[in-house]
């Protein structure tokens, strides 16, 4: 393998397992109290493992020094703007952190009796009604621990409604084309028939295509609203009553709910269920990709439905529901990932609903602002006012040999995120952005600055575009190697060394 | 509000800029009807208020920091080393978006990767992946892949799972018609490995059986994956990872996919998640595994470099032919382990393990010795067993948390077949003292 050229910051290189010395020890355990105990020998043999797990070997400051260097290979919130469309990613409070390490929240546990965990049952339970304001449903569940499983949990419910009405013809799902991977993935793993719907030439959902799709066979419409292109499906009242006409179900992917907070809800647009990413427009920390939660909201003729158990308030007292009619069961163990529902709730307690709204406009503001600086050096497909997001392609730069990927991958050598890139499908060469309200007049600056710079050095210099980024731990990992001779353990890694290996 | 930069200043520039004079101009594509809604949320609070609140709310909980709890059942008490916060506390960890820009992300790639080496190591087996939501949907996630993987249209499972894991298994098959079997146990809690074979059939996709199972028993599974892999079936395990630093590993019992709760791997309890469902298998699933899976690969300067791989599986690229709809990991719960079982290391594991077993040996011991207690579980176990009380385990649980023990669980509420019967724990937290505390205590319940 090459040698490094010298880069200070990330000189850190190697896996923990290459630093590994026999013998030594990091966590100082008790010591045995009954020693006289030989589990060895107590145990019959062929229950025990053969050998100790071959786990690596280190002093505490090692470990602490092999992993703080490991953070520091890696953009976050904290450090970078990410202007990442549909991510909506947001400062995360430090207080929502502080509050859910309190021992009374982060070490009770699930099977206490509930008058031992009254407090975590009125967070709960007041969340659940908060989320209800903010979105017009009438009950929510907070069980799904992602945003795929709450969209999993939504069309479980979609099937288990359609069941019990003895409407077993409906097998459609519709999605639009602009729709994010997971509708359709989701509407698949449910077993259902996947209809794309065409975009108009407004970047919205186009009416007369929905009409023809939608039959008795049509099960739901999965929508989001503002769309991923950041514009508001402003035939919203049309749409329902097309779909509830049919008697199919309109359902809402949260997505992008940052936008409306305070402004306007999907509830009364006349979504039936709902789900929310707690980790976008609540602002739970990402986690470099999990826990999140989301949550999912009904409207009253589909709670019945709903997983169980619930909490209720018994004057002034909580208790578990662990009934409800038509109950689709459980989707995840316990309650949901409470830890992170606990951070969203102290998020709409500390803001209110003033700081709500504002959120919103000011995310809206923000990306409205961008959109009108970005629309001088990049092509706008949709030039029309944005909600909070907004897409712009590269397309033109295609004869240059520059992709959209491309210039997210420069703009890392700028200190600023990739926005999500070749995405909508429906726009070729498409970079989504979402600055969200979080982020200063100054950082929002910088971002245009940079796209300036990059415009031009793709003018000017477009192979040095193509091969960017130069500055971060790596250059472009070779992906199609990546898979096609998986390395995914340390193990696959010692066996591919003592091999031709493919790495060398 | 001080997490909004925008001054009021900034605002009319912004305005200016786009060209409208009004900031509700820009909302017009929104139907006048729909705007302004009317909600009920209370005002902001200060920081000061909110701590204030919060800490009171907290409060209105018990927990196992100030109580002394014997409550397990697939939620642990374990010491965490306070390492672990250390690193899941920094910034650039937990702020962190999904790793889909390598260039950028190399510090949670490495994480996970090393996580996913660490986690094969200690169950034994060739793959794992970057991990799930928790216990219970990776179990069910492993299901379906072995009804894809075999076109078959049931899944064997030991009742003696845990119940939460049924539950949700039986959720996710029932939106795609298959069918559920489930296999008994014996009276000591064990697998009923007659009944099991009764009903293996070709139609059977899989068979799933936990060990330590939900009784805390370890279960013989000798010569289960020959007869399992004789049917063409794929052979499913779930149990505690902890207890594998010391009890033989789901790769020497032959499992084809080896799955379950992470939490006890460095994660505290919080009222049930967040969580970590791991999922590790042999190399034939590499590519029917669900999730994110990270790999090593090197970068134009033929450098060591990680990104997120096989990501044909999924679902940004496949949309509806994804083999799942799962677009994350518990990515900051999967670093969190990595760091627990770094610092635990290759001795320490088997040593946390054996101080679980000999504090749950020595309780069982002495529980066996009050006259009135009847341990069911004998055989070997990790750290929990099931004792038969002489009282309803609801008045028991009374009567300790009013000496500030939290009891164990009632297994009677899921299991008729163990009325009375109590689901007692002790973790290595417990020292000698507080275990002869609970066991003095247990004898008083006998008299009041």
């Amino acid at each position: 393998m090459k040698t490094k050229t010298l880069s200070g910051l990330f000189a850190d290189d190697q896996m923990i397992f290459e630093k590994s010395r026999l013998g030594k020890k990091s966590v100082a355990l008790p010591k045995r109290k009954f020693s006289e105990i030989d589990f060895s020998k107590n145990i019959p043999a062929h229950l025990q493992r053969k050998e100790c797990a071959n786990l690596p070997e280190l002093s505490e400051p090692e470990i602490i020094r092999h992993f703080v260097n490991l953070s520091k290979k890696n953009f976050s919130i904290d450090t970078h703007f990410y202007p990442l469309g549909s991510c909506t990613m947001k400062y995360n409070p430090k207080i929502n952190e502080e509050v859910a390490r309190l021992d009374g929240f982060a070490w009770s546990h699930p099977y206490q009796p509930d008058d031992a965990v009254q407090g975590s049952m009125q967070v709960l339970y007041e969340l659940s009604h908060m989320l209800c304001e903010i979105t017009g449903m009438d009950e929510f569940t907070l069980q799904p621990a992602a945003g795929a499983h709450g969209e999993l949990l939504g069309l479980m419910l979609v099937h288990a409604y359609h069941q019990h009405r003895g409407e077993r013809k409906r097998i459609k799902v519709l999605v639009p084309d602009s729709s994010h991977g997971t509708n359709p993935a989701t509407a698949a793993l449910c077993g259902y028939q996947v209809v794309q719907i065409p975009s108009d030439h407004r970047g919205r959902i186009d009416l007369e295509a929905l009409k023809k799709s939608v039959d008795d066979q049509t099960a739901c419409l999965m929508l989001t609203n503002p769309n991923t292109l950041g514009l508001f499906e402003d035939d919203i009242l049309k749409i329902r009553e097309i779909m509830h006409r049919h008697g199919a179900l309109l359902y809402y992917d949260g997505a992008n709910l940052n936008a409306l907070l305070g402004i306007a809800r999907p509830g009364d647009m006349g979504f039936d269920i709902v789900h929310l990413n707690l980790h976008k427009t609540f602002s739970t920390p990402h986690g470099g990709g999990g826990p999140g939660a989301g949550p999912v909201g009904v409207k009253k003729f589909l709670a019945d439905f709903l997983p169980i158990p619930f909490v209720v308030k018994d004057g002034e007292n909580y208790r578990w529901q662990k009934t409800r009619a038509h109950s689709i069961g459980k989707i995840k163990s316990f309650y949901g990932n409470f830890g992170l529902l606990l951070r969203a709730y102290v998020y709409i307690r500390s803001v209110g609903l003033e700081g709500l709204r504002q959120i919103s406009r000011d995310a809206i503001l923000s990306a409205n602002y961008l959109r009108k600086r970005l629309e001088r050096m990049l092509e706008v497909p949709f030039p029309e006012f944005c909600m909070h997001e907004f897409v712009v392609t590269a397309r033109n730069m295609k004869p240059a040999g520059i992709h959209a990927g491309d210039i997210g991958k420069r703009l890392l050598d700028y200190g600023i995120h990739a926005p999500t890139v070749h995405f909508p499908l429906v726009v070729e060469e498409a970079l989504m952005i979402e600055p969200t309200e979080t982020e200063s007049k100054e950082s929002l600056d910088q971002l245009v600055d940079a796209i300036s710079k990059i415009v031009k050095e793709v003018e000017e210099n477009p192979e040095m575009v193509q091969k960017a980024p130069y500055t971060m731990p790596i250059r472009r990992p070779d992906e199609v190697q990546a898979a096609r001779k998986p390395i995914l353990s340390w193990r696959d890694y010692k066996i591919d060394q003592t091999r031709n290996s493919s790495l060398a | 509000m001080s997490y909004l930069p925008l001054t009021s200043e900034d605002h009319q520039v912004m305005l200016d800029t786009i060209g409208v004079e009004q900031f509700n101009q820009i909302l017009q594509a929104i139907p006048a009807e729909l705007r302004n809604p009317d909600i009920r949320i209370p005002n902001s609070l200060s920081e000061h208020e909110i701590r204030t609140l919060f800490g009171k709310i907290a409060r209105k909980n018990l927990n196992c920091k100030d109580k002394l709890s014997f409550l397990g059942a697939g939620a642990y008490e374990h010491y965490i080393p306070s390492v672990v916060n250390a690193i899941i506390s920094r910034s650039e960890f937990y702020t962190a978006y999904t790793p889909y820009q390598a260039e950028a992300s190399q510090g949670t790639l490495q994480a996970i990767f090393e996580y996913q080496s660490l986690m094969c190591e200690l169950t034994g087996m060739d793959i794992s992946n970057g991990s799930h939501y928790d216990g219970s949907t990776a179990l069910a996630e492993a299901a379906l892949l072995s009804l894809s993987k075999t076109s078959r249209k049931k899944v064997m499972v030991a009742k003696s799972l845990h119940p939460e894991f049924r539950r949700v298994l039986q959720t996710y098959l029932a939106k795609t018609g298959m069918e559920m079997i489930e296999i008994p146990f014996l009276t000591d809690g064990s697998l009923d490995r007659a009944a099991l074979e009764n009903h293996l059939t070709q139609e059977v996709a899989s068979v799933i059986v936990s060990s330590p199972n939900f009784f805390g028993l370890i279960e013989d599974l000798e010569g289960l994956a020959q007869l399992v892999h004789q049917n063409e079936s794929l052979f499913i395990m779930t149990g505690n990872p902890l207890s594998f630093g010391f009890y033989k590993t789901p790769a020497e019992w032959g499992a084809d996919i080896a799955c379950g709760e992470g939490q006890p791997l460095g994660i505290p309890l919080s009222f049930g998640g967040p969580w970590l469902g791991y999922f590790t298998t042999t190399r034939t699933l590499v590519r029917q595994i669900p999730g994110r899976l990270v790999g090593l690969t090197k970068d134009m300067d033929n450098r060591r470099a990680f990104c997120l791989t096989l990501q044909a599986r999924e679902q940004h690229i496949r949309r509806e032919r994804a083999n799942s709809n799962i677009c994350t990991n518990q990515a900051l719960c999967a670093i969190a382990a990595c760091v627990y079982m770094t610092c635990l290391g290759k001795t320490g594991m088997k040593q946390v393990a054996e101080l679980n077993m000999e504090n749950a040996f020595y309780l069982r011991d002495q529980i066996e010795k009050i006259a009135g207690f009847q341990v069911l579980t004998k055989g070997p176990v990790f750290n929990e067993f099931t004792v038969r009380c002489p009282k309803p385990v609801s008045e028991m649980n009374q009567f300790l948390i009013a000496r500030d023990i939290v009891g164990g669980y009632d297994l009677g509420k899921e299991y008729p077949e163990f009325k009375n019967t109590m689901l007692v724990c002790a973790t290595e937290t417990k020292t000698k003292d507080e275990i002869d505390h609970f066991v003095e205590i247990l004898k008083e319940s006998i008299s009041s």
